[in-house]
């Protein structure tokens, strides 16, 4: 009895370590090899980490929840470059953490919308996007020009993403709070930071340059998606991995 | 021959390997002296409720 | 239940001597609360999506709220449906079966059931109010931030002893295979929470945190768990319900036990495989696009395997359709199950996909699943449940059971049939040329296209939604009726 007891005890366990096996495979034959970044992201320059404000940008667009209805990933289609632009790298989401591409365009790509548009249309599109685009079904974001941008803890950020393998350095981590603030603001001498971060938007976005509201760190964030490749400069063959 | 190698040599035989024990599972579970034991299982549903 | 014996002697020789049956006191208030919750968030999962859906429509129902905006709302509806509604059914159905197969008492008794409840209440409230906050972390049906995350982590793994423990001290030798399947939910989702939630937090006092992996890895990881939460949580998981239900309600065995064990098999070998779909023509490297798309395509096997088991265990009992509507309720749910199981390979064909993905389409594959096969498979698990659990001789209103099906029904095909329309119609404006090859239409001229179909999709959940409240109310009128005497020989024992 004891004995029958122990052989069906074991045989739960073995059930379960039989499915964890039968499930592991999978996961383990997809997901390891794209660890091999060789083969995997394509070498191009220019892809850099997000400037402190970009970052911050980055995170009220993950908190309002943009990814829900905006993709940021052009496929390899006729009609997707002609109406967003060239098709989406691997090695321009390499220091996404975590990835953006999203699944669903209720409303259109992203990934190529920097310098698109002009910051002016971006404010008053987020702040009524019924009043820029008739059509449109998109939610009012206009909250986000009365709240001025919390961002203490830029530093901390910088450091968490550095610890997920985003290559920012001692620089950029002392010179966060600082970045923040200078990105936004049209009177500072941005040479240092866009030294740091090449390509990077600077001036006011919001219309009030006296104050750095999360609408200026949106848009900085939107102006820059998809404009660091130059592309002009890679062949098709290059890109291939 | 170490780990490396010998994982070279079963890494394009997974396929192969799975496929076998999968066939393995098929042929256990519609094996005809089976049937009774297997197909008398599905009326533990019916013996919980007295 | 007294067909059952008389069952057992059309079908054959009795089944072998079983051991003395030391009686069994199975924790069952517990299993009763989780249906309670099962409605509850129900109703909260599907008003939500039906406001979400209307948002879609008449944009004005953001209310200029930061709180309501869809972006915050589509994250709560979704959890609501998969991890309140789904996850309340599958804890409370699969504590219910594992103690009635096994013949055994939950591992950890009452103290463990009830932890099990509020340690998962706790972890869906904590997620819902973060994601009005917008505290989130953007990957789809895992955007609860890390502490929530550890929470549920704790939740599970007693959840995982609770249910191995109590497949250990059975009465009975074999492990029905309806445990099969919730064992593998239970652990596959441990495997893939975990996986697709490493992440450093800023600060330990701050809700933020960084995801582990970043872009093309990312992707890949998330929608290995997406895929699986859709494989493991919404299919394996409901498939154990199937397996028990279906033939308790049916009064007949399983069509076949041998094709259970092969459809287990092959589904959870298959399934895990198919995430890449998600990614076709991405970044994603072609290898693993291709991978995706023939296993996503060989699922369609076990698929079919386990809806033919399903529907054949009526087979020679089909007129208890007529009798028994909640029965209608788990064999639809069936026939849906197969139906987007065709559709989700379909759709993972690389050419149908370039037209597919981003649109409604998906959408509407998503809640033929969703509201066709888990919602049906619950409703038609929960008006077997109520009166079994609360001890009375039958529903109050077999009528309003009838209702509630063809209301429900109706919401879906029109739920679907808008998507379709609307996916397919979006997707080839987005691709059309005029004749001096220039695109033809803005982009958001597509999305002025869809209002008609938004309206429609929002009229099906409106009829899902009243479908919902009347089953509350035959529900609640059941549990009001007098207790069953002599009616039900389980009970008086």
């Amino acid at each position: 009895m004891t004995f029958r007891h122990a052989t069906i005890e074991k045989n739960v366990i073995l059930l379960m370590v039989l499915t964890l096996i039968t499930v592991s495979i999978g996961g383990l034959v997809q997901i390891i090899p794209l660890f091999a970044v060789e083969s995997t992201i394509e070498r191009v320059e220019g892809v850099r980490p997000y400037s402190p404000l970009e970052l911050a940008g980055r995170n009220i667009y993950i908190r309002e929840g943009c990814y829900v209805c905006h993709s940021q990933q052009v496929r390899s289609f006729r009609d997707e470059a002609e109406r967003y632009g060239h098709y989406s790298l691997a090695a321009e989401s390499m220091y996404d953490h975590p990835f953006q591409w999203g699944s669903k365009r209720t409303g259109p790509d992203l990934a190529r919308v920097g310098g698109k548009y002009s910051n002016e249309w971006h404010v008053a599109h987020l702040v009524d996007p019924r009043g820029v685009v008739p059509e449109s079904i998109m939610p009012p974001y206009g909250f986000l020009l009365n709240r001025t941008l919390r961002a203490g803890d830029i530093a901390d950020h910088l450091r968490t993403n550095r610890a997920v393998g985003v290559p920012y350095t001692d620089e950029m981590v002392a010179a966060a709070a600082l970045d923040l603030r200078m990105q936004a603001d049209p009177e500072a001498d941005t040479t240092a930071l866009l030294q740091r971060y090449p390509k990077a938007v600077v001036g006011d976005f919001d219309g009030d340059p006296r104050r750095l509201t999360e609408m200026d760190a949106l848009v900085a964030y939107l102006q820059m998606l998809g404009t660091l490749v130059k592309f002009s400069d890679y062949t098709l063959k290059d890109l291939q991995q | 021959m170490d780990a490396t190698e010998l994982l070279a040599v079963l890494r394009p035989l997974w396929s192969v390997w799975f496929m076998l024990l999968f066939l393995g599972i098929v042929a256990w579970a519609l094996w005809p002296t089976n049937r009774r034991r297997l197909e008398d299982h599905g009326r533990i549903p019916f013996r919980d409720d007295r | 239940m007294s067909a059952i014996t008389a069952m057992d002697g059309v079908a054959g020789p009795a089944p072998q001597d079983l051991p003395a049956r030391a009686a069994f006191r199975p924790v069952e208030d517990v299993v009763r609360a989780f249906v309670v919750a099962t409605m509850f968030w129900g109703v909260a999962a599907f008003a939500a999506g039906v406001f979400i859906a209307l948002q879609l429509a008449f944009p004005i129902l953001n209310l200029d709220l930061e709180w309501t905006t869809f972006g915050r709302l589509r994250p709560l509806h979704t959890s609501a449906a998969i991890f309140a509604f789904g996850g309340n059914a599958l804890l409370g159905t699969s504590i219910h079966v594992v103690q009635r197969t096994c013949r055994a008492r939950l591992f950890g008794g009452d103290l463990m059931g009830w932890f099990l409840f509020w340690g998962y209440q706790l972890f869906i409230v904590l997620a819902a109010t973060g994601y009005l906050m917008g505290i989130t972390q953007s990957k789809e049906y895992a955007e609860p931030e890390w502490y929530v995350d550890l929470w549920l982590t704790i939740v599970w793994v007693a959840y995982l002893l609770a249910y191995l423990g109590t497949i250990m001290r059975r009465e009975e030798p074999h492990i029905y295979v309806a445990n099969w399947f919730y064992l593998a939910f239970i652990v596959t989702i441990a495997m893939l929470h975990i996986v697709n939630n490493l992440a450093v937090p800023v600060s330990f006092t701050g809700t933020k945190s960084y995801i582990l992996f970043s872009g093309v890895q990312d992707a890949m990881v998330q929608w290995w768990y997406g895929h699986n939460a859709v494989g493991f949580f919404l299919t394996a998981g409901f498939l154990g319900m199937m397996y028990y239900f279906i033939p308790k309600q049916a009064d007949r065995p399983v069509y076949s036990y041998r094709l259970s064990i092969v459809h287990f098999w092959s589904l959870i070998f298959l399934y895990i495989w198919a995430g890449p779909h998600h990614l076709h023509y991405t970044a994603l490297p072609d290898w693993a696009q291709t991978l995706g798309m023939t296993f996503s395509i060989m699922l369609w096997m076990p698929s079919w395997g386990g809806m033919i088991n399903g529907l054949m265990t009526l087979s020679g009992a089909w007129d208890k359709l007529r009798t028994d509507p909640a029965l209608r309720f788990s064999v639809t749910a069936v026939a849906f199950y197969g139906m987007s199981t065709f559709e989700g390979p379909v759709m993972s064909i690389k050419p149908v996909n370039a037209l597919s993905h981003y649109t409604d389409w998906t959408i509407g594959h998503v809640h033929s699943g969703a509201l066709g096969w888990v919602a049906f498979i619950v409703f038609g698990a929960v008006y077997y449940l109520v009166p079994v659990l609360w001890k009375r001789p039958q529903l109050y209103s077999t009528r309003l059971v009838s209702w509630h099906f063809w209301i429900a029904t109706l919401g879906i095909v029109l739920y679907i049939t808008a998507m379709w329309v609307s996916g397919i119609m979006q997707g080839l404006m987005w691709r059309a040329y005029d004749e001096l090859g220039f695109l033809q239409y803005a982009f958001v001229e597509t999305v002025a296209a869809m209002h008609p179909f938004y309206l429609i999709r929002a009229l099906g959940g409106v009829c899902f939604l009243v479908g919902s409240f009347i089953m509350i109310y035959n529900l609640w009128m059941t549990v009001r009726q007098p207790v069953a005497v002599a009616a039900q020989p389980a009970a008086a024992e």
